[in-house]
C-alpha cells in the first residue's frame, strides 16, 4: 500500500508519522534529536514503521477472527519483546564499538584488561536490562541511549574498582561510542525482529494463548503487506538539515496548524509550545494558516524554560507539573528572562516561600506569556486546541485554562493525547495531498 | 546565438554599473567635500533624511551631513555592534534608537565617516522634521557634543490625515521668520529665492524618473526589488543630492537600466545576478536590517519573492501620489513635502498606502519588518497589519529585526517566518 510519512524536527525530539491511502495514521515514532538530524528522521521513521507494523498486525488479528481473548496483550506482549530485540541489537553494537575505542594508544598496557573489564560491563548490562523488558516492567524512557547509559554508569562504578581501572577512562570509552551508536542508521532487519520477537513471547508464554499456527499466520500476513513510501515531508527547526528536497519541506507553522485541524476539525486557533518556540496559530475551517506569531529573539516560556528550572530545583521535569499542581496560593513571577526567573526563585525560596507555590506561579507566567503571543495573532476564536510539549503538563493546562476563561470566556479547549506528533501529522497529511490530491 | 545573448547581457551589466557608479562617486564625493569643508571654508549642516530641506540647504553654499546614512553605512559595514557598545558604556540604555547609537560611537571614535575620511563639526544643526522624537533628542546629545548653533522647523503630524492650509502656513512662516534667517546668519550667504527655484526644478525632474522607476514593479515579472534595490534607488533623492544635476543624471541613467530589464523581461538583479522565476510579490512595511542586508535579501530572492512596493522607500519623500516639488511654490511646496514623509502620516493614511499597493502592484500579500528600537515605526503597525489583511484579504506576516544592532538579527528566526510566510501565500492560492 501507499503510505506518506511526515517528520517533524523538533529541538528536543524528532516525530514521525506514517498515513495509508485512507489518509489513516498507520503508525507513530519518536526518538531524541542528538546533534544529528538526519540520523534522528531515519529512526523516528523506522518507528513509524514498526508502530505501523503492529497496527497491521492489530487489524490482521481483529480480522481473522482467530479466538485470540486479548489482542491488545498479546500486542502489548509481542512489542515488549520486540524491543528487547531491538534493545540487545543496539547494545551489541555499543559493545563493539566501545571495544573498538579501548585501545592501546588509549590505555597503554592497561588495553587487555581493559577490554576484559568492557566484557564484564556488558554481560551484566544485557542481564540487568532484560529485567526491563520483562511482563510488567516499567521503563522510564524507551531511548537507547537512555537506558544504556544509566546502566552503564551504574555497574561501570563496581567492574572499574574490581579491576583497578581507571573509571573516568571507561566513561569516556562511552561517551565516545554512543555518539557513534546514536547516530549509526539503523539497521533495516525490521521484519526478523519481529519474527524472533515472536519467538521469544511463543517461548515465555507457552502455545496456550491461542493457536501458534494462526498467529503465526496473521503476523506472516501483516509482514507481508509492502509499505510504499510515496512521499516524505520534513518539518521543524531542524527541517533545512533534512536530506530533501525543497518541496518535501513545508514550515511548522503550516504542519501544526494542519496538523491540529486534522485532529479537530473545528480548530480555528493554535498553540503550541515546544522546546524552544512558542507558537499562536490561526487557521480557518480548511486548516490553513490565517496568521501566525513566535516567540522573538527569547525563549523564556518555552519547554527549555521548564529544564532549567528542573536543573535549578534539582527535581526532574517531569515532577515540576505535579508539584506546582499542589500550589496552595500565587506566587507572581514577573521575570521575562529563563536566568532572572531562576534567580527569582531562589529570592522567593530564601524569603520562605514554598516550591509549590512558586512553581504554580512559574507555570502561570510561562503561559502568560504565550497568551501574549497569541493576543499578537490576533486572539483565540473557538475552537482553541494546546500542542506540543507543555500541553503534557497539568500545571500549565490548568494556568492556560484560567487565562483562557478570564481574558476569552467560554471557549473548548482541545489537548490531544498525541499532541506532540501535531506537526508531522500536518507533515504527514501534506505529503498525502502531494501524491494523491495533485 | 550564444554570442549575441553573451553580449547583451554584458550590455546590460555595463548600464547597470552606470547608475551604480554615479551614486558610488556622488556620495563619495560628498564624503570628501565634508572632510575637506574645514580647509574649504564651506560651512556644513548636519540634517536628517526625513523632511530634509536639501535645495534650501544649498542655497546657501553648505555641505550636508546625514546622521542617518552614517549609521546605516556603518551597519552595512559591520562596524555599528562597536559603536552601539561604545555608546551604552557612555551611558545610553539598550532600548536607544540604535542609529542614535551608531552615529554616537562613531563620534566617541573621532567622527571617521564611512568611507574612512574624518566628518567635520557642524556648524548648524538642521532639525527640519519632527516626525521622528527622537530626532529631537539625538540633536540635543549632538549640541552637547559640539555646541553649536541649532535650528528646529517643527513638522505638525497629519493627525487628522491630511495637510491643512494652516500647517502649510505654519511651516513656511518658521522657513522665512527662523530657518532662512539662521541660515543665512552661518553661512554669510543671503537668500535668493531664483536659485531655490532652479534646485526645486531639477529636483522635480529626478522626482519624475524615481516615480517612474519605482512604479516599473507593476510589471510581471517586476523588474525592480522596491525594497533591497530601492534602498540603494533612493540613495541619492533622500540625500544631499536632491536638487542637484547629478541627481537628475543618476535617475535617468537608472530609468534607462529598468527599462532594458523590462525590453529583456528580467526580473530584479539581486547580489547574485539576476533574480529566478518570481514567485511572490510582496509589499513591505518598515525599515530594513542593514547588518544583514545581503543575507535578509537572500532569504526573499532564493525563494523567489520580490518586493513591488515598500513604504520605507517614501520616509524621505512621497512622491508617488502626485507631489513632486514646485518651483512656482518654492517654501510652500518644501512645507509640503516636509508634511508629506511617511513616518509623518497617520495610520489610517499608511493603511491606506498598504492597501493601495498591494491591489495596484497585484502582491500577495504584506510583511512588516518591524524594528526594535524604532518606535516612530513600529506603533501600531500590528493593528495596521490587521487592518490591511481585512481590505484586502491578502496573508500578512510580522518578523523583528533592527536597523543596524547586530544583536537583533536572528537569521533562523527571521528565515522560518518568512518561509512560513511563503508557504501560506501558497496555501491561500491553492484553496482560492
Amino acid at each position: 500500500m501507499k503510505c506518506f510519512i511526515g517528520i517533524d524536527l523538533g529541538s528536543t525530539t524528532t516525530k514521525a508519522i506514517l498515513m495509508d491511502e485512507n489518509k489513516d495514521v498507520l503508525g507513530r515514532g519518536i526518538t531524541n534529536s542528538r546533534s544529528n538530524y538526519d540520523t534522528a528522521a531515519a529512526v523516528s521513521k523506522q518507528e513509524a514503521y514498526i508502530d505501523s507494523r503492529f497496527t497491521l498486525l492489530r487489524r490482521e488479528l481483529e480480522q481473522s477472527q482467530s479466538g485470540m481473548v486479548d489482542i491488545d496483550a498479546f500486542l502489548r506482549d509481542l512489542e515488549r519483546n520486540f524491543r528487547r530485540e531491538q534493545f540487545m541489537e543496539q547494545l551489541q553494537d555499543l559493545r563493539r564499538t566501545c571495544l573498538e575505542f579501548a585501545t592501546a594508544a588509549r590505555f597503554k598496557d592497561k588495553e587487555a584488561a581493559v577490554r576484559e573489564a568492557l566484557d564484564e560491563i556488558f554481560r551484566r548490562v544485557a542481564d540487568q536490562a532484560g529485567a526491563l523488558f520483562q511482563p510488567g516492567a516499567e521503563r522510564k524512557s524507551d531511548f537507547f541511549r537512555d537506558i544504556a547509559g544509566s546502566f552503564y554508569l551504574a555497574v561501570a562504578g563496581e567492574v572499574c574498582k574490581q579491576a583497578n581501572l581507571p573509571f573516568d577512562q571507561v566513561i569516556a570509552v562511552y561517551d565516545k561510542a554512543i555518539i557513534e551508536v546514536e547516530n549509526r542508521p539503523p539497521t533495516a532487519d525490521l521484519k526478523g525482529k519481529i519474527v524472533r520477537g515472536l519467538e521469544n513471547l511463543l517461548t515465555e508464554a507457552g502455545e496456550d494463548r491461542m493457536s501458534s499456527a494462526s498467529m503465526q499466520q496473521a503476523v506472516d500476513r501483516a509482514l507481508a503487506v509492502e509499505l510504499e513510501e510515496s512521499y516524505v515531508i520534513g518539518t521543524g527547526y531542524g527541517r533545512v538539515r533534512l536530506p530533501f528536497s525543497k518541496e518535501h519541506i513545508r514550515s511548522e507553522i503550516l504542519c501544526h496548524g494542519l496538523g491540529a485541524h486534522i485532529m479537530y476539525h473545528g480548530t480555528r486557533t493554535v498553540l503550541d509550545i515546544g522546546g524552544q518556540d512558542t507558537k499562536a496559530i490561526q487557521v480557518d475551517a480548511n486548516g490553513i494558516v490565517q496568521n501566525f506569531q513566535m516567540n522573538d529573539r527569547c525563549a523564556a516560556g518555552c519547554g527549555r524554560y521548564l529544564g532549567y528550572i528542573a536543573d535549578e530545583m534539582k527535581i526532574g521535569l517531569h515532577e515540576l507539573g505535579p508539584m506546582a499542581l499542589k500550589a496552595k496560593k500565587q506566587v507572581k513571577i514577573n521575570s521575562t528572562c529563563t536566568v532572572f526567573a531562576g534567580a527569582e526563585l531562589r529570592d522567593r525560596l530564601a524569603l520562605g516561600e514554598d516550591r509549590a507555590d512558586i512553581l504554580g506561579g512559574l507555570h502561570r507566567s510561562i503561559i502568560l506569556r504565550a497568551m501574549s503571543i497569541i493576543a499578537r495573532s490576533g486572539g483565540i476564536t473557538d475552537q482553541f486546541t494546546f500542542t506540543g510539549g507543555v500541553a503534557k503538563n497539568q500545571a500549565a493546562v490548568n494556568a492556560l485554562r484560567e487565562l483562557v476563561d478570564e481574558n476569552y470566556g467560554k471557549v473548548t479547549i482541545n489537548i490531544n493525547p498525541d499532541s506532540i506528533y501535531t506537526g508531522s501529522l500536518g507533515a504527514a497529511t501534506f505529503a498525502y495531498r502531494a501524491v494523491m490530491e495533485h | 546565438m550564444t554570442t549575441v545573448a553573451t553580449k547583451k547581457i554584458d550590455l546590460r551589466e555595463a548600464q547597470k554599473d552606470q547608475s551604480m557608479e554615479k551614486q558610488k562617486e556622488m556620495i563619495a564625493g560628498n564624503f570628501t567635500r565634508l572632510a575637506r569643508a574645514p580647509q574649504t571654508g564651506e560651512k556644513v549642516s548636519y540634517t536628517f533624511v526625513p523632511g530634509n530641506i536639501n535645495e534650501l540647504v544649498m542655497c546657501f553654499d553648505m555641505v550636508g551631513n546625514f546622521p542617518e546614512i552614517n549609521a546605516l553605512q556603518m551597519g552595512m559595514r559591520k562596524k555599528s555592534g562597536n559603536f552601539i557598545f561604545d555608546a551604552e558604556r557612555a551611558g545610553h540604555s539598550e532600548d536607544v534608537c540604535t542609529y542614535v547609537k551608531t552615529d554616537l560611537g562613531m563620534v566617541y571614535n573621532g567622527n571617521i565617516g564611512p568611507t574612512g575620511e574624518r566628518l567635520p563639526e557642524p556648524d548648524i544643526l538642521l532639525l527640519s522634521y519632527t516626525g521622528c522624537f527622537t530626532f529631537l533628542k539625538w540633536f540635543e546629545l549632538l549640541r552637547h557634543q559640539y555646541k553649536c548653533p541649532t535650528v528646529m522647523l517643527h513638522v505638525p503630524y497629519q493627525g487628522g490625515g491630511k495637510i491643512t492650509e494652516n500647517m502649510r502656513k505654519y511651516v513656511v512662516k518658521q522657513l522665512k521668520e527662523e530657518v532662512i534667517p539662521t541660515l543665512e546668519r552661518i553661512s554669510g550667504v543671503k537668500f535668493d529665492i531664483d536659485r531655490l527655484r532652479e534646485y526645486l526644478r531639477e529636483s522635480a525632474r529626478a522626482e519624475d524618473d524615481l516615480v517612474w522607476v519605482l512604479q516599473t514593479a507593476r510589471h510581471k515579472p517586476s523588474p525592480i526589488d522596491a525594497y533591497f534595490g530601492g534602498v540603494y534607488y533612493v540613495g541619492p533623492i533622500f540625500s544631499a543630492f536632491r536638487g542637484t544635476r547629478d541627481a537628475t543624471e543618476y535617475y535617468r541613467l537608472l530609468r534607462a537600466e529598468i527599462q532594458a530589464r523590462i525590453d529583456a523581461g528580467l526580473g530584479p538583479v539581486t547580489p547574485e545576478g539576476n533574480m529566478g522565476e518570481e514567485k511572490y510579490r510582496l509589499v513591505v512595511e518598515g525599515p530594513p536590517n542593514y547588518t544583514n542586508l545581503r543575507e535578509f535579501w537572500k532569504m526573499f530572492y532564493d525563494d523567489g519573492a520580490v518586493v513591488v512596493a515598500s513604504s520605507y522607500t517614501k520616509v524621505g519623500g512621497v512622491y508617488d501620489f502626485g507631489f513632486r516639488h514646485d518651483p512656482e511654490h518654492p517654501l510652500e511646496s518644501l512645507a509640503d513635502y516636509c508634511l508629506g514623509c511617511y513616518t509623518n502620516m497617520n495610520l489610517p493614511q499608511r493603511v491606506d498606502m498598504l492597501v493601495n499597493y498591494i491591489n495596484d502592484y497585484e502582491a500577495d500579500g504584506l510583511l512588516i519588518n518591524s524594528i526594535k528600537s524604532c518606535n516612530s515605526f513600529s506603533a501600531g503597525q500590528l493593528l495596521m497589519m490587521r487592518e490591511v489583511e481585512k481590505r484586502t484579504g491578502k496573508p500578512a506576516a510580522f518578523v523583528e529585526t533592527d536597523l543596524v544592532d547586530p544583536r537583533y538579527f536572528s537569521a533562523a528566526n527571521v528565515k522560518n517566518r518568512l518561509e512560513s510566510y511563503f508557504q501560506m501565500v501558497d496555501q491561500k492560492r491553492r484553496a482560492a
